[in-house]
């Protein structure tokens, strides 16, 4: 079993973690439908380092990870908070 | 008495405590520390099994389980390897695969009809003509497999245990002692595991000969496990093996009954190697044998397999075995050695003083047998002449034993998992170990290095690297001398294909040289399809002894080296293991709510709702529609009591609560008012329903959110990982475990309450979705109006440890009220009464609040909530919608959930609760329709099943369909008037 180091907890088994999908961003409220869908229901699914959402359940805490999914070698974790600095509000338009 | 038993040999046996066990039913005895083939072979038995496809008499190979061979039934067990289970008093073993007796199989005729029988038979015979295949069946599936499994079996007890340690050492042999060791060294603080196969530490140091004298593995032995013993910073498991590596060394450790799940920091893989086969005629006899298998039963158990022997070898290890065998008194009548140079080591030149006779440049070519196959009449030896070939001439030996060394094939398993490199080297014919994964380390023969002080330093070597890969370092590396010596050495082509066959490479499926050739030649020529359309590798052994020639015969048909012709992949596990293994204990977590007892007290039928334990209903099971409809008329008429604590609940606080509240869910929150409680419905992205409950404000920055009994997990989480992306001011808790709840429901469920708390509960200080923090019988509560029942009723939120007084408190104030507890059932069918859905069972996983027909629940002016977008552009394009029906008549045939709503021929809709309701006698439900169906006053059909259950067979008539009429919901009270009392 695969051990992963939550930024939180430590290097715990990976089965504690639950998969949050890549790390995108969410498309302003006024977008077209296709932006729309693309955001929705595709993914990159990229071979290589990606960004990724991941959740150690029993903390109920999300973090980002950057993996290669060629090799599935974790390179690194951080909490969100290291990239979501900022309130988003959805009436100021979209986020960059 | 034991006929074959060595007076002065057998160091594992104690022959101060004799066992009886029986095999075949036949009383046999051995001593405490014998296996079964050991016993077995001191007896003088010849044969221990059928061959799996030829029903051929076999016996051991290995000693060492290597081989199907062994395989016997004990008891209820199946598949017990002989050659390495221990006997016990009483112990009842039978043969596998036997049609009759083992001496006399019925079925030994299929040796006869090998032709009939050609590699992929059963690919092509039975096919033709058509329907052929289901007269064979039977008979073949009486023939497969091997053993018999005892379906009355009972499940024993089988557990699991976590295990850590800096450094696990696989394998207790020279290397393994070694590393082990080395490791240990390193600091007081490391700790190591080490992992033995057999009950004795020792490995080849406690059977093999490394020198002349015979003297240096006893001694060796006794040095090592000695010095291992005394540490305390390693933990020895003998009788274990590790069945896999898993990514980050995890490794699941099968000790008995008990799987470790070890994690390491590094591993040791001294896992040695499996001797290999020389493929001849014949090679299958009983008698013919490795010499690691004779050196196992002399040395170990004092066991004389033979009493004259010729022996075919091409390394020191044939000669090490030919003077064990002399010492235990067996005559070597020849030496067929494979090489035709003399060898020069000290090994040969003991053999030589003792007058043994030795044939360089020759080889066993054939055993000619007994009749009946029931053993060796003699074996005949030829010069060869080039790979794979003999010359005409040969000369006869009479003997009963016929025993060969001439290669090894590393136990990489581990190192195969990990995904590690064996590549072939074409100069020493052996898979030696290339590029190994980070923190594992490889020692001894299973890295070919045969030499015993080497294969000691190198496990020195190994220890020390894994004790540094774990944080622990201590001097320098340990090293290594580069001399492999001459043990060990592997023939490159240690096949010898016959005209009349029965060669055998694989002795599991009774696989012969032609057979692999036929496999290639007929198109199966990669080294993945080879093995699937001959089987070979695929039997119990999995290749330990078949591989090696296996894929140098691909290699040779498809004109390939042997790295060209590759390896098939190899994957965990490494040897059998139960199922009672993997499942371990029977844990079935239970979740019992703070009123669990009282509800058992009163008779609660208690049901599964995910974890959680709740009460059906109350009373007699045979009563149980009965006791359903008495609850309905407790709730309708008087007043009842349910406990909710399965209800999740979540707390908001923050100035930000009632935004986060907006985004997650679908209705508007910001102009609630403090002491109100309003419904929630959640979407996720696509729009889909996923959850819904009540939103209750205490406060500007303070919501408390009810949420499903299963759903609430999944809310808690996503509205966290949004607020991970949003950071708004908002603390968000997950208070499920701490609150439990009940409903107090009924006309008189204010009479009942007022007597409990000083709270005004009257309509005009306490209305509908009013929501208050309360005392109620001293305890701290918070009181919710709402009506998921559609009656008067207040939900009581109180801390966990005070659920059962705060039940106990109602139901004693209610008692001069007829108070009754009502269960899950009475509850499902009120809220249907009143066309409440239930998330997941009236939503499945595409519905959206349109379909659902909760367009009021949509916020219309908010820019954003989670799934607005998508459920906007899901408005065009409407292909059901939910609605509830009624079906006239007295006993209509009632639809059951997920029936299906048919128009035209075609599927339109399906059921998703029905119910006969006994407050408006009639049935009533809900079920998607095609929207133009969904108008009150229209009609729509559904296909219900009047399925009997006769025998096992089930008689569905399709034709019968049910007339069901759209109503408006709710079905009952639709001014909603008796909640608003």
């Amino acid at each position: 079993m695969k051990i992963m180091t939550c930024p939180l907890n430590g290097p715990r088994n990976i089965s504690e973690f639950a998969y949050g999908g890549e790390v995108k961003d969410l498309p302003a409220p006024g977008c077209d439908d296709a932006t729309w869908v693309d955001y929705v229901y595709l993914q990159e699914n990229l071979a290589g380092v990606v960004k990724e959402w991941w959740y150690h359940t029993p903390t109920a805490f999300w973090f980002i990870a950057e993996r290669d999914t060629r090799t599935d070698t974790i390179l690194k974790t951080y909490a969100a908070s290291d990239v979501f600095k900022e309130r988003v509000d959805f009436s100021a338009g979209p986020r960059e | 008495m034991n006929r074959n038993r060595l007076a002065d040999k057998g160091h594992f046996i104690d022959r101060s405590k004799p066992l009886d066990f029986t095999f075949d039913g036949k009383r046999y005895m051995g001593f405490e520390g014998d296996t079964i083939t050991s016993a077995l072979m001191a007896n003088d038995v010849k044969i221990i099994s059928r061959s799996f496809k030829y029903h051929r008499p076999r016996a051991t190979l290995s000693m060492a389980g290597h081989d199907a061979n062994p395989l016997v039934q004990v008891g209820d067990e199946a598949n017990v390897v002989a050659d390495t289970r221990a006997i016990e008093a009483g112990m009842v073993v039978e043969a596998q695969n036997v049609s009759g007796s083992l001496e006399n199989d019925r079925m030994q005729y299929l040796d006869k009809m090998g032709k009939f029988l050609p590699v992929g038979f059963y690919y092509k015979a039975f096919y033709k003509p058509k329907g052929a295949w289901k007269r064979w069946e039977p008979m073949i599936r009486r023939m497969a497999g091997l053993g018999k499994v005892d379906l009355k079996a009972h499940h024993g007890y089988f557990d699991k245990q976590y295990l850590w340690a800096d450094v696990c050492v696989v394998g207790g042999g020279p290397a393994g002692l070694a590393a082990a060791l080395e490791a240990a060294e390193a600091s007081p603080d490391i700790e190591v595991v080490l992992v033995e196969e057999t009950a004795h530490l020792g490995g080849a140091l406690s059977y093999a000969r490394f020198d002349a004298a015979g003297a240096r593995a006893d001694a060796e032995r006794k040095k090592l496990v000695e010095a291992v013993t005394a540490r305390a910073n390693i933990r020895v498991l003998t009788g274990a093996y590790c069945n896999g590596w898993f990514t980050d060394h995890f490794l699941p450790i099968i000790q008995g009954n008990r799987m470790f799940k070890l994690r390491a920091k590094a591993v040791v893989v001294a896992t040695g190697s499996y001797e290999q086969p020389l493929v001849f005629r014949n090679n299958d006899l009983p008698g013919v044998m490795y010499g690691s298998a004779v050196q196992r039963l002399i040395n170990r158990y004092g066991v004389k397999p033979g009493s004259r022997a010729v022996i075919a070898t091409s390394n020191a290890d044939g000669y090490a075995a030919a003077l064990d065998m002399m010492d235990a008194g067996i005559e070597v009548a020849a030496i067929a050695d494979l090489n035709s140079e003399r060898p020069h080591h000290e090994l040969a030149d003991a053999v030589a003083d003792r007058g043994i006779p030795v044939s360089l440049g020759a080889t066993v070519y054939e055993a000619i047998a007994k009749p009946h196959l029931n053993g060796i009449e003699s074996a005949r030896i030829a010069k060869i002449t080039g790979e794979g070939r003999v010359a005409d001439r040969h000369d006869t030996f009479d003997c009963d034993l016929i025993v060969s060394s001439i290669g090894w094939q590393p136990a990489a398993n581990l190192i195969w998992h990990a995904g590690g490199k064996t590549p072939y080297n074409d100069a020493t014919a052996m898979f030696e170990i290339g590029e190994l994964p980070e923190g594992m380390h490889a020692a001894g023969s299973v890295a070919s290095c045969f030499l015993l002080d080497t294969v000691i330093e190198q496990g020195r070597a190994a220890g020390w690297s894994a004790a540094k890969d774990a944080g622990f370092t201590r001097g320098a590396m340990p090293t290594v001398r580069n001399d492999k010596g001459e043990m060990g050495q592997n023939h490159p082509w240690p096949i010898f294909e016959h005209e009349k066959g029965k060669d055998f490479v694989d002795f599991d499926e009774d696989l012969q040289i032609h057979d692999l050739n036929n496999a290639v030649h007929e198109g199966y020529a990669h080294i993945e399809l080879m093995k699937r359309f001959s089987t070979c590798g695929m039997g119990p052994s999995q290749g330990r002894h078949s591989w090696l020639n296996a894929i140098r015969l691909n290699a040779k048909a498809n004109g390939l080296s042997v790295n060209e012709a590759g390896m098939t992949t190899q994957r965990p596990p490494y040897t059998a293991e139960k199922i009672g293994v993997l499942a371990g204990r029977s844990f079935e977590p239970k979740r019992f709510t703070a009123m669990h007892n009282r509800h058992v007290e009163a008779g609660g039928k208690m049901m599964l709702a995910g974890l959680w334990y709740r009460p059906e209903f109350y009373g007699d099971a045979s009563r149980r529609a009965e006791n359903i409809r008495e609850e309905v008329a407790a709730v309708r008429g008087g007043v009842g009591l349910i406990d909710v604590s399965t209800l999740g609940g979540l707390e908001l606080r923050g100035p930000d609560a009632a935004e986060m509240m907006e985004r997650m869910y679908t209705w508007a929150y910001k102009k609630q008012e403090t002491g109100r409680a309003r419904y929630t419905l959640m979407t996720d992205m696509t729009g889909v329903i996923t959850d819904d409950g009540v939103a209750c404000r205490f406060g500007d920055n303070h919501f408390y959110v009810t949420a499903t009994t299963s759903g609430v997990d999944g809310v808690y989480k996503e509205m966290l990982f949004w607020n991970a992306q949003w950071r708004l001011k908002v603390d968000i808790t997950n208070v499920t475990g701490a609150y439990c709840g009940v409903n107090i429901a009924g006309p008189k469920s204010r009479e009942v309450l007022e007597k409990l708390t000083d709270e005004d509960l009257s309509a005009g200080a306490f209305p509908y979705m009013g929501v208050r923090m309360a005392t109620v019988a001293g305890i701290p509560c918070r009181l919710l109006r709402v009506g998921f029942v559609g009656e008067l009723g207040f939900e009581i939120h109180c801390p966990a440890h005070s659920g059962e007084a705060l039940w106990d408190a109602i139901m004693a104030a209610g008692k001069d009220h007829g108070i009754r507890p009502f269960g899950v059932e009475c509850q499902r069918l009120l809220r249907l009464e009143k066309g409440h859905i239930i998330v997941s069972q009236d939503t499945d996983g595409l519905t959206n609040p349109l379909e659902a027909d909760m367009e009021w629940a949509l916020a219309k002016k908010r820019p954003f909530f989670i799934g607005k977008r998508s459920i906007e552009i899901q408005r065009d394009h409407l292909h059901r919608k939910l609605v509830g029906f009624e079906i006239a008549g007295e006993n209509p045939a009632m639809p059951k959930e997920c029936h299906l709503v048919i128009r035209d021929g075609e599927i339109v809709g399906r059921v998703t609760s029905c119910s006969y309701s006994p407050t408006l006698k009639k049935a009533i439900g809900l079920a998607y329709v095609a929207p133009d169906q969904a108008e009150p006053g229209s009609s729509f059909e559904v296909r219900v099943d009047s399925g009997t259950m006769a025998g096992k067979r089930v008689k569905i008539d399709t034709s019968k369909t049910v007339t069901c009429k759209v109503v408006k919901l709710p079905f009952y009270d639709p001014e909603g008037a008796r909640q608003e009392l």
